[in-house]
């Protein structure tokens, strides 16, 4: 702590800071540009210019960049002084000097950083007469639009891009007042996390382009806190609506999770809700046809296929919330609701569960892994099935350069600094996959192996750190070498975190990641674990715990049951075609989705369902994090023919109608807390967000900015007369500019913060007002609750698995199968979007370059694949890297479902 | 990357010299392939420092020796020799003024028009040669003979004014001698 | 060359006009390399930085900072173990500057054993002379001696046996002024752009590859072997009584003077005396309007500062920098907006385009000079050039590139206003407006 004077008052601070972060985490204002709270301080921009005093008598003092002077002791300050402020003022006249003043057509306007500071330093006239510099822009894919003209050379895109993200093709070109920021060449930004340049730019340079076509400004767009649904990390996420559509995500600030960033998967991939092919009535199979009802006479319809059912089988989802997948429990019964997972996947998952409940290694926050200084990633192509934990990882790597200078007492703020001193040195991390990864460059050694060898590492790595950990048999000796070195780092580090999940498909490979971090945890050392888990509520449905999906088909295969009940979940995901096909045969199938699936199209009675953007809901991260997201709009206002409801409200509605009830739950609190009383496990979640009844000096909270204009105009096409605003029963929030709109912005719990505002911030860089110190946890708290934390009675020695696999051997014969993930393609609902769809990589397989050869397969020839019961013809992909003598099968639109860790043949190829 | 041409912009802003060079007339760009004597030698300067990436001036450097400018290709192949992305390449290209990113004439003037040149007759030394070889600043002569670039002090202000023709440095210049200098310069 | 020559004019005494460098046995048999020998022998590294603290050398680059003190910075081998460099900074390309260039390229053997010796007193592992570009004779002759004094022992591994080992290497530049400036000279070196760095950390402490690193001008360093052969006090008395600081200065005049050129002096030597006797006056016909003392970043004086003698503190007291000590003479037939409109488009032409002062700030100065130039300045174009000096002063752009540039326009507000004014279209203050650009 230390003592700063500023402007005559005294405050105690942060002396580790510098003074720009130590005075915004004050609530001051001070213009900037060049810093970013996770970019650190470089000194380009000059514009968080204040005056610094050697002593309380000195009085007149020198101009210093506050982003680049200490925090110290004894600091005097003045932000208000005149000269300062004619500098602060001057700044915006020389940035605005080749700024085009196009704020009217600029996409960035009324979030703009730029907007915001040119306002708190009160320049508002020209005195600039000559002509301006110009630029080309540049092609940069489907997701970034380029407008270099509005460039104020901050180089906060190459510092984010390059340095964080570790983006190797954004640049900065040219010098003096044309410096250019952009690619070596038109081209799509390669960056899994390219996205973030939009808000990271504090301009319109980079600007979201899925946005363009369909865009509003920020104040016109109704938001609702959310969580990205796009894989299992829970990055929270803040989308924004206008007439019914979704048009953008934004990062929403947590500090435990995702805090300034998102992947692109995340931010892009949103366009599922806007498909014109959504279902958003509920549609009865007429014939051949799927035809539109009413809502009541679709619950009458659904609540009849109950009622005369032989037997029912109910199959949840890990891609629908825990209120939804309850509500499909207590309908069907608890014995006849099963797991809506792949079985094997499904059994993996549980695995996790259990992993993290019984361990005694906690989950790690996503914010945690960056304080970590090693890290053992195990099987899991991490940036695929998780990507935002790869970017928190490669802060793990970039933390030995913070290290090293701080050992020269060079802060952690001064970026550039850190940079040099730490050019050629990370700190270690490990990665041990069947392919090479994205991330392989940070890693200090990264070994291609097949799952049950990458488990013996890791088996062996845990029994060289703890002896009491099973040992493996008949390592061969460059395994053993690796794994002593892995063991050796581990335990010299101060945190390290244990990266694995379900994607190598190997329950082998889980076991040996939790018995690493189970022993370093036995031996005293501060460890975590990052177990990833293939879908938004994967982990929240294993916590459910319900058998598996063979169970479910046995039951419709064996003739017991004869109605089936689908909660969104597109079965042909889940198991192969044949049986998928043959089981659909057996049932009267009700499908409550809000996707056309393959099986929602088999289905008689489709019950349309809202999306995340017209739900509520509880999800539970890969962390154990319960979080809620809340509806963003609701469709019915703008078309009123459109019948979407949650899916647990049409599956309690189903149950009402089948038992001739009321219904019991007119709120989703109501949902959320008979889960927590039934479910010991998800006893917690009703701490995920404040309840609907929570208020802020009596109101509820707006989801639309205060200066949301034209709701009058906005349904003249259908009636003249505005309606009243949609109400919202299920939460605090409502559907209007009215209610609590953050100009507080310490009263809202992060959990309902909608978007990110404070008066005079518009921007993103808002978000500084709502956390304890900028760049820390948000103020009352992260959003969120932990659910699953280690029990405070773990045995001290755990129990570890035991099950060392023996080696794996390569046949030509039988190549294993494993799956690969991409991060676009992979998930089901972002694949949907158009912009996501364009960098979806072709349907293919893939064999080590070695193997095809022996198997005398070109690059490129269409191979016969038999697998899992079927033959699949695709595309051979030749890799250098895949470990031999394994197959893989890619999760991608055009693969059909095959289950991993199996067997393959190839039977023969045509073509080249 | 790509800037807005600033010759075609006669109230330019600050000029660079790499915007400067006309590229209507002068031959195609594509097709670079770096031979393994431009490789070799590269190579040989990574000895030189503690770090490879401080080989990439020296590489831009050898090629363009080799080509009279830094073909387009040529960017991404010296990244790959010294392991540095290829926009870290251009980002270091298109800063320096001595690296030529658009080809250049066979013989390059560079006329200095820094303080003491400018005190000495810089004004009608450039006068003289832009209308001995009817070209401003940043063109190249149509038979690509000459490319003309402004220049910041050579250190040779005692022998103003002066200007580098290729490696050559010539001082002392007065408008009559110029053509009678070009001329050397085939 | 002469014992006299040595004793007074050491840096340039073994240089002939119109002679060949002299090569290692030439340079050797003219006392050269004895410092090498002396320092590595007889001193220790310690030693060889108090000589050069006790001489008060100062930087010869403009700065004038003691050049042992900077050395004095670097941490000891035990508190930063593993690699460190020397650099010379020899990108002269200070407008109105050409004394490195005579250093190097007539008597490169001078430079290389400067380098040892100042290499020794560092323990660097590593040196490099970093050249610019265009002086191509300059690493032709560099190179020519490194390898001869390679091929003698003086440089490579166990340095004429003392156990020490430095490679040194010339870098040439591919252009820009900015790779003058140390950190962004440091950057430049590394293959990156050359912004300039942050200090703190000093160079010393994390310089080239984040490791310490000295970089000293060429005149600086070519003061050090005479520095450790003749002694800190004849150092000091090489002044003849001049100046407070010690050592000759290399001297020059360039402009529409008589006979410009170069001249080793006593630190010290007023400006009339250079101007004068050396350079023979202003050529016939013209008379000294103003002159910049050492380059394009210091302030103009006038031809009432002739009398003032060239060093450091002298020359700032007067309201100027005595920058690079080579003369830019400004002759009574120039307009002092068009001069400054020239020495603001190098300036605006050469930022990096790292900070917004310098980047946006230097064209608009230089716009609104080429529309005055034009006749076509308008009321207040005056007042924003005076804004511009002061908030481009130093401090508040990033580096000292963008204050250099507002050294000259300042001044020549200062002193010759009335040209300014005299461009200011009279404008009817009622239509005046501010134009959309």
């Amino acid at each position: 702590m230390a003592i700063i004077h500023v402007d005559g008052k005294e405050h105690s601070v942060n002396g580790a800071d510098n003074l720009l972060k130590a005075c915004l985490s004050l609530g001051l204002d001070i213009p900037y540009f060049c810093w970013h709270p996770a970019l650190g301080s470089v000194g380009s921009c000059r514009q968080c210019a204040v005056k610094q005093y050697r002593d309380q008598n000195d009085t007149v003092g020198r101009i210093v960049m506050s982003c680049m002077a200490p925090a110290s002791d004894g600091t005097w300050i003045s932000i208000d002084d005149a000269e300062a402020k004619a500098f602060r003022e001057s700044v915006i006249e020389w940035l605005m000097s080749n700024h085009p003043h196009d704020c009217p057509v600029c996409e960035e306007g009324g979030h703009c950083h730029l907007q915001d500071m040119t306002v708190m330093t009160g320049h508002a006239s020209r005195s600039y007469r000559f002509t301006k510099r110009t630029h080309n822009n540049q092609e940069l894919g489907p997701f970034i639009g380029h407008e270099m003209n509005r460039c104020i050379a901050c180089y906060r895109c190459v510092r984010y891009y390059k340095d964080y993200a570790g983006g190797k093709d954004l640049g900065v070109y040219g010098s003096a007042s044309r410096v250019y920021f952009g690619r070596a060449e038109d081209g799509v930004l390669e960056s899994e996390f390219s996205g973030n340049l939009t808000e990271v730019c504090p301009t319109g340079v980079f600007t979201d382009k899925t946005h363009s076509e369909r865009y509003n400004r920020k104040w016109d767009m109704q938001f609702a806190p959310s969580v990205c649904q796009g894989c299992s990390v829970g990055c929270n996420i803040s989308p924004g609506e206008r007439y019914g559509e979704l048009r953008r995500i934004e990062n929403r600030y947590n500090g435990s999770v995702n805090h300034y960033f998102l992947c692109d998967r995340g931010r892009f991939g949103y366009g599922f809700v806007n498909n014109k092919d959504r279902p958003r009535q509920p549609l009865v199979k007429r014939g051949d046809a799927l035809v539109a009802v009413g809502a009541d006479e679709a619950l009458l319809n659904a609540a009849n296929l109950m009622k005369t059912a032989k037997g029912l089988v109910g199959i949840g989802s890990p891609r629908a919330s825990l209120e939804s997948n309850f509500a499909l429990r207590q309908l069907v019964g608890s014995a006849h609701y099963f797991d809506g997972h792949a079985d094997a996947e499904g059994r993996l998952v549980k695995r996790v569960a259990e992993v993290l409940r019984t361990g005694p290694v906690p989950a790690a926050t996503l914010r945690g892994i960056e304080s970590a200084d090693a890290a053992l990633v195990l099987g899991e192509d991490i940036i695929n099935t998780a990507p935002r934990v790869a970017l928190a990882l490669r802060q793990v790597a970039r933390g030995k350069a913070t290290q090293m200078a701080a050992e020269k007492h060079i802060p952690d703020w001064q970026a550039i600094a850190i940079a040099d001193i730490g050019m050629h040195h990370k700190h270690p991390i490990f990665i041990a996959t069947p392919d090479a990864t994205r991330i392989d460059e940070i890693a200090k050694d990264a070994v291609r192996a097949a799952p049950a060898d990458i488990a013996r590492l890791g088996y062996a790595v845990a029994h060289l750190i703890d002896p009491a950990a099973p040992a493996v048999a008949d390592l061969d000796a460059a395994s053993a070498e690796r794994a002593r070195q892995i063991a050796d780092t581990l335990l010299a580090s101060t945190k390290a975190v244990i990266v694995s999940g379900t994607g190598a498909g190997s329950e082998s490979v889980i076991n040996a990641a939790a018995n690493v971090a189970w022993a370093l945890h036995g031996r005293g050392k501060v460890v975590e674990l990052v177990l990833a888990v293939p879908e938004a509520n994967s982990l929240g449905t294993a916590l459910i715990g319900a058998p598996g999906l063979d169970e479910a088909f046995k039951a419709i295969e064996s003739g017991r049951a004869d109605t089936l009940v689908v909660l969104e979940n597109d079965l042909y995901r889940r198991a192969p075609k044949a049986r998928v096909d043959a089981v659909l045969a057996k049932v009267r199938l009700v499908v409550i989705d809000h996707q056309l699936t393959d099986t929602a199209a088999r289905a008689e009675l489709l019950l349309s369902a809202g999306s995340f953007a017209e739900a509520d809901g509880t999800l539970v991260s890969n962390e154990g994090r319960a979080q809620r997201y809340f509806q963003v709009y609701e469709p019915a206002y703008y078309k009123p023919d459109t019948v979407i409801r949650e899916s647990w409200n049409w599956l309690h509605g189903i149950r009402a109608q089948q038992l001739g009830q009321a219904t019991v739950w007119t709120q989703l609190d109501h949902a959320t807390a008979e889960i927590a009383a039934v479910l010991p496990a998800l006893a917690r979640i009703t701490e995920a967000a404040p309840n609907a009844q929570f208020r802020i000096t009596g109101l509820k909270i707006a989801r639309e900015p205060h200066r949301y204009s034209g709701r009058t105009a906005m349904r003249a096409n259908l009636s003249v007369h505005e309606p009243r605003q949609p109400q919202d029963a299920d939460t605090a929030l409502a559907f209007s500019m009215e209610g609590h709109n953050g100009v507080q912005a310490g009263d809202r719990p992060a959990a309902l913060t909608p978007f990110a505002w404070a008066p005079g911030w518009n921007s993103p860089q808002s978000w500084n007002k709502y956390t304890d110190t900028v760049g820390g946890h948000s103020l009352g708290g992260d959003a969120g609750v932990r659910i699953i934390e280690p029990a405070a009675n773990a045995p001290k020695v755990p129990a570890y698995a035991n099950h060392v696999p023996a080696a794996f051997k390569a046949s030509m014969a039988e190549l294993q199968v494993v799956a690969s993930q991409h991060i676009f393609g992979s998930d089901e609902l972002s694949a949907k979007a158009a912009p996501v769809q364009s960098r979806i990589p072709a349907a293919h397989v893939a064999l080590n370059a070695a193997d095809a050869a022996a198997l005398g397969l070109k690059d490129g020839a269409l191979v016969d694949v038999q697998l899992d019961g079927q033959t699949l013809r695709l595309p051979l992909q030749q890799r250098a890297e895949l470990a031999r003598g394994l197959l893989v099968l890619p999760v991608l639109p055009g693969v059909p479902f095959a289950a991993v860790g199996g067997v393959a043949r190839i039977n023969g190829a045509t073509g080249a | 990357m790509s800037t807005a041409n600033s010759s075609s912009n006669p109230s330019a802003d600050v000029i660079k010299l790499a915007d400067l060079v006309a590229s209507a007339s002068l031959p195609p760009t594509d097709g670079y392939r770096m031979s393994d004597e431009e490789r070799h030698e590269i190579e040989e300067c990574l000895h030189h420092y503690d770090d490879n990436r401080a080989a990439s001036i020296d590489a831009l450097k050898i090629v363009q020796k080799k080509h009279g400018w830094v073909p387009d290709g040529a960017i991404a192949e010296i990244g790959k020799v010294i392991g540095i992305p290829a926009a870290d390449v251009e980002g270091v290209a298109t800063f320096y003024n001595l690296i030529f990113r658009r080809p250049v004439g066979r013989n390059v003037i560079k006329i200095c028009d820094s303080i003491s040149c400018y005190l000495t007759g810089y004004d009608e030394v450039r006068n003289a040669i832009s209308a001995h070889l009817r070209i401003n600043l940043g063109q190249t002569t149509p038979d690509n003979r000459y490319t003309l670039l402004p220049i910041c002090c050579l250190g040779a202000c005692d022998k103003g004014p002066v200007a580098m023709i290729n490696d050559d440095t010539h001082g002392n210049l007065s408008p009559d001698t110029i053509p009678a200098l070009l001329e050397q310069y085939k | 060359m002469t014992a006299d020559l040595s004793e007074t004019k050491p840096l340039t005494a073994r240089i002939v006009a119109g002679r060949a460098p002299l090569n290692l046995k030439e340079y050797e048999a003219a006392g050269g390399y004895r410092a090498v020998r002396k320092a590595l022998k007889e001193l220790t590294p310690a030693d060889v930085t108090k000589a050069v603290k006790d001489a008060n050398l100062r930087g010869r680059g403009g700065a004038g900072f003691p050049t042992g003190v900077k050395w004095g910075l670097v941490p000891s081998l035990e508190k930063a173990p593993g690699s460190r460099y020397l650099v010379c900074n020899a990108d002269e390309m200070e407008p109105g500057t050409f004394k490195d260039r005579l250093l190097m390229e007539s008597d490169p053997h001078q430079m290389v054993e400067s380098m040892i010796v100042a290499g020794y007193a560092i323990q660097a592992t590593r040196a490099y002379i970093f050249l610019r570009g265009e002086y191509i004779e300059a690493a032709k002759n560099l190179n020519a001696a490194i390898a001869e004094a390679n091929a003698a022992g003086y440089l490579g591994r166990d340095i004429l046996g003392s156990g020490w080992s430095m490679d040194l290497h010339v870098h040439t530049g591919a252009g820009r002024y900015i790779c003058g400036e140390e950190t962004a000279l440091i950057n430049s070196l590394e293959g990156r752009r050359a912004n300039p760095r942050a200090k703190p950390p000093f160079p010393a402490i994390a310089g080239l590859w984040g490791r310490p690193t000295v970089v000293n001008n060429v005149e600086s360093l070519c003061n050090v072997p005479h520095i450790v052969n003749n002694g800190s006090a004849w150092f000091l008395g090489l002044n003849q009584g001049k100046s407070k600081d010690g050592g000759t200065k290399l001297y020059g005049c360039s402009g529409r003077a008589k006979r410009t050129g170069i001249w080793e002096l006593p630190i010290g030597t007023t400006a009339r005396e250079i101007l004068e006797e050396h350079a023979g006056g202003m050529k016939d016909g013209l008379k000294l309007k103003a002159w910049l003392p050492g380059g394009a970043s210091t302030d103009f004086l006038m031809p009432e500062h002739l009398d003032l003698a060239m060093d450091f503190d002298t020359i700032a007291k007067a309201g100027s920098r005595m920058g690079t000590g080579l003369l830019t003479v400004v002759d009574d037939r120039q307009n002092m907006v068009s001069v400054v409109r020239n020495l603001e488009d190098f300036f605006a032409r050469e930022s990096c385009g790292w900070c917004t002062p310098c980047r946006d700030g230097l064209p608009w100065t230089y716009k609104t000079l080429v529309a005055m130039e034009k006749g076509e300045g308008r009321p207040g174009d005056i007042e924003q050039l005076e804004k511009m000096t002061r908030f481009l002063a130093p401090g508040r752009p990033f580096c000292a590139h963008a204050p250099g540039a507002m050294e000259p326009l300042q001044s020549a507000l200062k002193f010759f206003r009335g040209e300014f004014e005299a461009t200011i279209k009279k404008i009817d203050q009622t239509t005046a407006t501010h134009a959309a650009a």
